[in-house]
């Protein structure tokens, strides 16, 4: 097969990849760790804690606070200090377990052995539970659920696991490093998930500006012999990573707007959660460790760091560790630039789903004064789901919902394609993800009155 | 945090990319173009260039400073553009009083009053050309050269070759007689017949047009389904009289054909979004442009065309869409 | 040319009539009857169809006042109880009168009270920040200053202070029709009684967060300490979630909760005289010493009594 990718839009951003070639160090704990009860999507997990507790590595600090939810688990050993409100890196407040490090005891139920472990176990309802324990949770950005999306509905069928290891945002080397150095823990990873889903075909995506990773997991591939696993190359274009956008370069298939990617057989996981996957199923390794790149603009090569870290540690640490914030930084984002978020609160912590600590200069991301749209409609040729951003932006602004939904608003990715490429600097994502806010409102508003007037007519 | 940092929502990094950055494309993309038009008709065609641009940019800038009261836009460079394409319609000999009517015809009433740049429903520079088409016939088509710099050839002739064309037809005359009293061939054609400035090089248009390509400033749909389908009508209409109906290269090399379907119909703000639209937008173009040619009192038609069809664009902005994922 | 004239006038003419006859004909056929009242009620609305009663436009409004059996559920912010006594004797219902009602701003955090700690550079709109994060001061719950108040007045009664940051409102233009309220993401802008002669008082913070925290991010935050509560005689002030807020309907403008306030979040306006702080502290404490007595006499009483 040749090169793929998906059918429509995408933005070829300058791919600013500086941190590619630097090995992943582990970053030390520091003497206070904060951990955050709201790591996923989905509502946020319940404290089971209580102040003044001892706790070990890898014990259970919250439980899943509903069906979309995830366990926490501890990332250190110590005493908890304090259960509170504490500002996330946006500056609203979530509830925190905070952690008083002391020495790093693990939970004797975790094997720390670094051997590789290929057997994969046969009891599938064995491993959704490892998994779910285990809280692994997506971690290519939207940190869904894993064993949520590992169970697909009854009637709907898995036919291909697609292991995205396309990392299309600019800046970020996490899972291209992590696919250079634990490659055959990744494809164990996916071997279980394949099994979980009844044995489906698997294609690890990656794209073709990582023609290390491409060799290496294709050696992994053919090393540890899992039939139905390949390698496919992806051409470089943001954003090739979307799930939807992944699917339809794999696979030529569309998910229908409001559909699940299981409805047309697809399953997608990050390499990186492939690796948790493999942790917490051969390992019983809870997802507290990931990887994070520390990177930006007008940063020598030796302060640009992968690091392996475990969550709650504080981003000002980090910070600090890796040599300080650059002075030419002006802002600083917490994920890849496309889709990343700007932090406010710099003592923030980081989280599962935490991808890199990214300086971004004056020059690279101060916006410009916005003026007149000239209908160019490269905005509408830069969106990867084919909306039309330019009448998006002006459907808000004249607060027409029914247009807005018409017109597909509720669909957007957010992936910040119109936002890059408008000429004129119109802030069009800014406006759409409140249009997409407010039609989703209208849609779960109608989906509640249907199914209330649907109950009302049984009775 | 002691310095202040920023916030705002993603994404982070922007392409560099800017209405500026659009509008220099475009000039520069005219250049072949200008450049062959004055070594061809010399200080009086740099004149009217100069005149036509620098009244189009002090207009834009007097009218938002003293009566918009609103931030210039002259930065963008859309002026300069409008300028240009104004002066590229106009013969060389035409008084420069003349030239001025046109830009504020084409700044002040086709542009700034829908609310500048983005917001107007004709293309300015065409609007001022047809309003002067209208009001000054006389000047409008007095094609004396003037004396250009170098001389390219023969025949730059005194009138464009349509509005001959168009005598000879109505004088009884066929189209192979007047082939030959002009000494008109398909090589002159492609390079060197006289008209307007813009319309003299179909060369350097083409060169110019391929530099917007490649910098991914305009997509090729639209000038080819004008010039696709102004072919297949020329190719129909003389395949049935070859005497009455000039052939399809014969048409597309003159009377604007070029300039208005590279440059002029491709103009962002009047024309369609879609491709679809595009499309359809550049076929009724094509359409209008035969019909006037072939049946109409005006020898050529592209400004008309354009016109007529940029009243369309916000229906065809309407009915035509992009296709969507996932929405069969 | 005498004929070409009679032949113009008379097609003219024709033409008309057949034209006239049309209209006529479609007027009759697609005419909807419609209750006069509503175009009476409609001509005595203020016309600016705010939406700020809560229906489409005056029209709207009109119509559901004629179908309706009282106008108890209606009410007209714009025209106030002068309208709806005019909507009332069209209709002939009656109504109570309301209290004319203003929209108050409660955030004090100007640029001097409030330091910003970081720069938003997105679209300047309050929603859009909101969405964003907790606004680029170190308070979470005030004023964004993107001004989607200003943009949802009609009356122009609306302004950013350029010097505060903050939102004005025009008391002689506000019509207290709400839509400013809908507007702000932060409900920062509350609908409150005009108070006699314009004076009123109200707590100019919304805060929620814990005393230190709060005073930290702004100056003049509410820090919950509940010092206004306590010395209130009417029963007027609450607080909730660390933040005070005084029920318009039972204060009584005595300003002593405005005196006691640490930390100024507490604001009186348009009163005559400006506030003796210290002479209030001292009526205050006078009154306390007075009761404090008192209870020591009664209690002594009892003493005696029980004695």
């Amino acid at each position: 097969m040749g090169k793929l990718t998906f059918s429509m839009g995408g933005v070829h951003p300058h791919d600013s990849k500086f941190a590619s070639e630097r090995p992943i160090e582990v970053l030390p704990l520091p003497p206070t760790v904060y951990v955050s009860m709201a790591q996923h999507l989905g509502a946020p997990a319940k404290p089971v804690v209580a102040v003044g507790d001892r706790v070990k590595v890898g014990q259970v600090l919250g439980e899943p606070g509903g069906f979309i939810s995830a366990f926490i688990h501890s990332p250190a050993s110590g005493t908890v200090k304090s259960i509170a409100p504490r500002k996330d890196l946006a500056g609203n407040p979530v509830m925190h377990v905070e952690i008083a490090v002391e020495g790093d005891e693990w939970d004797p139920s975790v094997d720390l052995s670094q051997d590789l472990v290929t057997a994969i176990p046969d009891d599938k309802a064995m491993i959704l539970d490892r998994i779910k324990a285990c809280g692994v949770v997506g971690l290519g950005g939207a940190t869904f659920p894993t064993h949520v999306k590992l169970n697909p509905p009854p009637g709907k069928v898995a036919e291909c696991l697609i292991i995205n290891g396309s990392e299309c945002e600019p800046y970020l080397t996490s899972d291209y490093r992590i696919m250079l150095e634990r490659p055959k823990e990744i494809i164990v990873g996916a071997a279980i998930m394949q099994k979980v889903l009844g044995g489906c075909k698997c294609v690890v995506g990656i794209e073709e500006n990582k023609p290390a990773a491409i060799a290496t997991m294709q050696a992994a591939i053919a090393e540890l012999g899992y039939p139905g696993i390949t390698v496919q190359v992806l051409k470089k274009r943001y954003p090739q990573g979307g799930e939807k956008q992944l699917i339809d370069a794999v696979m030529k298939r569309q998910v229908k707007s409001g559909g699940l990617p299981i409805d047309v057989g697809a399953v997608v996981q990050n390499a990186t959660t492939a690796f948790s996957v493999y942790e917490a199923v051969q390992k019983n390794k809870p997802l507290i460790t990931n990887i994070l790149t520390v990177t930006g603009d007008d940063l020598p090569a030796e302060r640009q760091h992968n690091y392996l870290f475990r969550i709650g540690v504080p981003f000002s640490y980090i910070a600090e560790y890796a040599g300080g914030i650059p002075a030419s930084a002006a802002k600083i984002v917490s994920g890849g630039p496309m889709m990343g978020k700007a932090m406010s609160n710099l003592d923030a912590t980081t989280v599962k789903g935490s991808s890199s600590v990214l300086y971004l200069s004056e020059a690279s991301t101060r916006r410009h004064p916005e003026t007149n749209c000239i209908r160019c409609g490269k905005c509408a040729d830069a969106c990867p789901m084919g909306l039309e951003p330019f009448l998006l932006n002006r459907l808000y602004k004249s607060a027409d919902l029914e247009a807005l939904e018409k017109n597909a608003a509720q669909d957007c990715i957010e992936c910040g394609c119109c936002l890059y490429s408008c000429p004129a600097h119109i802030p069009l994502l800014d406006h759409i993800r409140q249009a997409k806010g407010q039609v989703m409102g209208v849609i779960r508003a109608r989906a509640a009155a249907a199914k209330a007037a649907a109950e009302a007519a049984k009775k | 945090m002691d310095k202040k940092y920023i916030v705002s929502p993603s994404p982070h990094i922007h392409a560099n990319i800017s209405t500026t950055s659009i509008m220099r494309d475009v000039i520069i993309a005219l250049c072949p173009a200008i450049l062959v038009s004055i070594l061809a008709y010399g200080w009086a065609e740099l004149l009217v260039l100069a005149v036509s641009v620098a009244s189009c940019v002090l207009l834009e800038w007097a009218v938002t400073r003293w009566m918009l009261k609103k931030p210039s836009t002259i930065g963008d460079l859309s002026a300069v553009v409008t300028g240009l394409l104004l002066a590229m319609n106009l013969p060389s000999a035409i008084p420069l009083w003349i030239v001025f009517i046109g830009a504020v015809i084409a700044i002040c009433v086709a542009k700034l009053p829908f609310g500048g740049i983005g917001q107007n429903v004709f293309n300015p520079a065409i609007t001022g050309r047809v309003f002067l088409l209208i009001s000054f016939p006389a000047q409008m088509t007095n094609w004396t050269p003037t004396r250009g710099f170098i001389q390219i050839t023969d025949a730059v002739s005194g009138a464009t070759p349509l509005s001959v064309l168009q005598e000879t037809l109505k004088s009884g005359g066929t189209i192979s007689q007047f082939m030959e009293s002009n000494h008109y061939t398909m090589a002159s054609l492609i390079w060197d017949i006289g008209a307007s400035s813009g319309e003299l090089s179909a060369g350097a248009l083409l060169i110019g047009f391929a530099y917007l390509l490649i910098r991914r400033v305009v997509k090729p749909w639209i000038p080819v389904s004008i010039l696709g389908t102004m072919a297949l009508i020329a190719a129909i209409f003389h395949g049935i009289n070859p005497e009455l109906y000039t052939g399809a290269g014969f048409n597309l090399m003159t009377g604007g054909a070029l300039l208005g379907a590279l440059f002029m119909a491709t103009d962002y703000v009047t024309s369609p979004m879609s491709t679809l639209g595009g499309v359809i937008y550049g076929i009724g173009i094509g359409l209008i442009v035969m019909m006037i040619r072939y049946f109409g009192a005006y020898p050529e038609g592209m400004s008309f065309a354009i016109l007529l069809m940029n009243c369309t664009v916000p229906l065809l902005n309407m009915w035509f869409h992009q296709k969507k994922y996932g929405r069969a | 040319m005498t004929q070409t004239i009679i032949w113009t006038v008379a097609i003219l003419t024709v033409l008309g009539l057949v034209l006239a006859l049309i209209l006529f004909w479609v007027a009759r056929k697609f005419r909807v009857e419609e209750d006069p009242r509503i175009d009476e009620v409609e001509k005595v609305m203020p016309g600016a169809n705010c939406g700020g009663c809560g229906f489409a436009g005056c029209r709207a409004f009109a119509d559901a006042a004629v179908k309706a059996t009282t106008l108890d559920n209606q009410y007209c912010p714009v025209g106030g109880d002068e309208v709806m006594q005019k909507v009332a004797s069209i209709l002939g219902f009656t109504v109570a009168k309301k209290a004319p009602q203003l929209a108050v701003v409660r955030c004090n955090g100007t640029c001097a009270n409030r330091p910003r700690t970081n720069e938003y550079d997105g679209a300047q709109s309050c929603r859009v920040k909101a969405a964003l994060y907790s606004g680029d001061t170190g308070c979470s719950y005030g004023c964004l200053g993107c001004g989607d108040c200003v943009a949802a007045c009609q009356f122009g009664a609306l302004s950013m202070d350029p010097e505060t940051g903050l939102p004005v409102v025009d008391e002689e233009k506000c019509t207290a029709c709400g839509a400013c309220v809908k507007a702000c993401p932060r409900h920062i802008i509350e609908l409150r009684a005009k108070g006699p002669r314009g004076m009123r008082e109200f707590v100019s913070c919304v805060n929620k967060d814990k005393g230190p925290v709060a005073k930290k991010a702004c100056a003049a935050a509410c820090i919950g300490c509940g010092l206004c509560a306590k010395t209130c005689q009417h029963g007027a002030i609450t607080v909730t979630d660390n933040v005070a807020y005084i029920d318009f309907t039972k204060c009584k403008l005595c300003r002593e909760c405005e005196a006691v306030c640490p930390t100024g979040a507490i604001h009186g306006v348009n009163f005559p005289k400006e506030l003796d702080k210290d002479a209030v502290k001292k009526r205050i404490a006078d009154r306390k010493a007075k009761a404090a007595e008192a209870a020591k006499a009664e209690a002594e009483k009892k003493e005696v009594a029980n004695g």
